[in-house]
């Protein structure tokens, strides 16, 4: 009897109006959604689409969000910007998000992604939406501009590996801490497949978490990262706007899927883990990195400002003071985000423990907005990449953790294990 | 393009070379050529200098890891590089790679490729030649839809050429 099929197989064969494709067949998908953002998009865009001689495919299909160069620091700057404001005037792209923060966390914030859908992002970590149970992937200039031109691309029909994750996590240990593990775990080189996370650890996770781990996916290579809708996805896609259908929930993996390998987890010995320099698959156990002196401390990105990132850090910091000599920089995901975090008194507790507030955008993360390192400076941070020279000088080091041991980290002024600010200990600390 | 490249000088790189160091995110505002300049400085801060044409860069796993951003691609075909030969290749890259009419071949795991080695290369028989040792290498094929991006001399170019034919 013939396998079943993955999710991936099955979103690849609507899209691609098939009755069905396996892995290793080349299809054709018609795209749902294609987003990019101002570094990526427009500016990239224009020249080849009027070498093309063509114009958006469909404007509506179309999201645009400038991110990265946001708020522009000079002329050059300040002239991406334009290009891409004019850009969605000129194109009619009504779904532009100018200066709200990271195009990632604006899609499932405005409702826009829902399980089944075929999506093409104009970046590398578009894997984030994967949480909401669509196949969402990322790709260079051409292919974007190829794709907004015919509404069209190719994709190799990737394998599905699992990771099942069962058990409950200790206090301080989170979606951030697992991805951290698998990069050591499965390595960097696994394109041409995706990861489909699963299993009652996963079940549990609210929607911020389950987009952390969807993000890093392509820390590991992957195509993109998928998660089954359940009731939880549903109602976070309904609480932002978005419609969701009947079948929804019909999105997801059969049973007896041929899975290219299935790897089994226990939550609850994970321990916090750290990344250090300068690749996320050096990632290992905080404590074995203990008290390596920090000069910055960063809450931000996509993958690291989300709302449940900023409570998190507002859990350590509630009552505590950044270290002497150690600045903390916290830039929100988006501005929507600021706001909710300033309605919950969140924002109010970070700036009382002396952290800086940034505008809302890909900042330092991305190595083009504030916040950048010199040399010989040591930064942890909730980000996702710690390439070298990525977040400034080349010979400064980056850090990679979860909000808690970021904000524990900049109240330490050295790397610490977060577990000791939480819980028994922290109350008998204080 | 022809199917057979012309000889071509190796620099070779080991594991995971990534977006960053081929195109720094904090440069990303300067012109394509001028980008290109500081294409894997972090790494070998004479490479864009002495990178001749028709060189060919060589590396082991995960070629490309990072960032969607084309310039990665973009910098290493405006210094002259005529194709990357690799263990395996980020995904992202790899198609950025024939979107710029720029090969991209994976290379077996026991490979022997040293700097400076003259390879003679014919990608749709997927066979690279290392004239400096003498040995010849079988590389995985180029799939048939890429093979077609990469000789019409890219997608653009593809595009149109197929835009014209209907």
């Amino acid at each position: 009897m013939a396998a079943g099929r993955t999710l991936a197989e099955k979103i690849i064969a609507r899209a691609a109006g098939r009755p069905g494709v396996r892995a290793g067949e080349i299809a054709t998908c018609a795209v749902d959604l294609a987003f990019a953002h101002d570094s990526s998009g427009p500016r990239r865009w224009k020249p080849l689409l009027e070498e093309l001689g063509l114009s958006l495919w469909d404007p509506a299909k179309v999201v645009l969000a400038s991110d990265h160069y946001v708020p522009a620091v000079d002329a050059d700057s300040a002239a991406i910007l334009k290009l891409t404001r004019d850009f969605a005037r000129d194109q009619g792209v009504a779904r532009f998000f100018d200066m709200q923060g990271i195009a990632h966390t604006l899609l499932p914030q405005n409702g826009l992604l829902k399980p089944g859908m075929f999506v093409a992002g104009g970046d590398s970590h578009s894997p984030h939406g994967g949480a909401f149970g669509c196949f969402i992937a990322g790709y260079g200039a051409t292919d974007m501009a190829a794709i907004v031109a015919t509404g069209e691309t190719w994709v190799l029909v990737p394998e599905t590996d699992r990771v099942v994750w069962s058990g409950a996590f200790q206090d301080g240990v989170v979606a951030k801490d697992v991805m951290l593990m698998l990069c050591r775990a499965l390595g960097m080189d696994n394109a041409f497949k995706v990861i489909e996370y699963a299993g009652p650890t996963i079940d549990a996770m609210a929607m911020d978490e389950r987009m952390t781990l969807t993000n890093m996916s392509a820390e590991l290579g992957y195509d993109t990262g998928l998660i089954a809708p359940d009731e939880t996805t549903l109602a976070h896609i309904r609480a932002h706007g978005g419609a969701v259908e009947d079948d929804a929930l019909s999105w997801r993996s059969d049973d007896d899927a041929d899975f290219a390998a299935t790897y089994h987890f226990d939550a609850s010995k994970l321990s916090p883990q750290v990344a250090a320099p300068h690749s996320p698959a050096n990632a290992d156990s905080v404590r074995a990195h203990a008290g390596v002196k920090i000069d910055q401390a960063y809450i931000g990105a996509c993958v690291g400002a989300k709302l449940e990132d900023l409570r998190m850090a507002a859990r350590v910091l509630q009552g505590r003071k950044v270290a002497a000599g150690v600045r903390l920089l916290v830039a929100p995901a988006s501005t929507h985000i600021a706001a909710q975090a300033a309605k919950e008194g969140v924002l109010e507790t970070l700036m009382s423990a002396g952290a800086h507030l940034m505008p809302s955008g890909c900042g330092a993360c991305a190595g083009m907005g504030a916040g950048l390192l010199a040399a010989g400076e040591t930064c942890i941070s909730t980000t996702n990449r710690n390439f070298k020279g990525r977040m400034g000088h080349n010979e400064s080091d980056v850090w990679l953790a979860s909000p808690y041991t970021v904000a524990a980290s900049a109240v330490a002024g050295v790397i610490v294990d977060p577990r000791e600010m939480l819980g028994a200990a922290a109350r008998d600390a204080a | 393009m022809a199917e057979r490249l012309r000889e071509g000088r190796a620099w070779a790189f080991g594991d995971r070379i990534d977006t960053d160091v081929l195109a720094p995110g904090s440069l990303m505002k300067l012109a394509p050529r001028e980008l290109a300049a500081h294409c894997l400085a972090a790494v070998r801060p004479d490479f864009a200098d002495r990178v001749r044409d028709g060189d060919v860069l060589v590396a082991g796993e995960a070629f490309g890891v990072g960032s969607s951003r084309e310039q990665a691609a973009v910098s290493l075909k405006l210094l002259g590089v005529q194709a990357v030969l690799a263990k395996s290749f980020a995904r992202i890259f790899y198609r950025n790679a024939f979107n710029l009419g720029l090969p991209a071949l994976r290379l077996p795991a026991d490979a022997v490729i040293a700097d400076g080695d003259r390879l003679a290369i014919d990608y749709r028989a997927g066979r690279v030649d290392n004239l400096t040792r003498g040995t010849a290498i079988a590389v995985s094929p180029i799939p048939a839809n890429l093979l077609a991006i990469v000789e019409a001399g890219g997608l653009m170019a593809y595009l149109k050429q197929r835009g014209a034919a209907q």
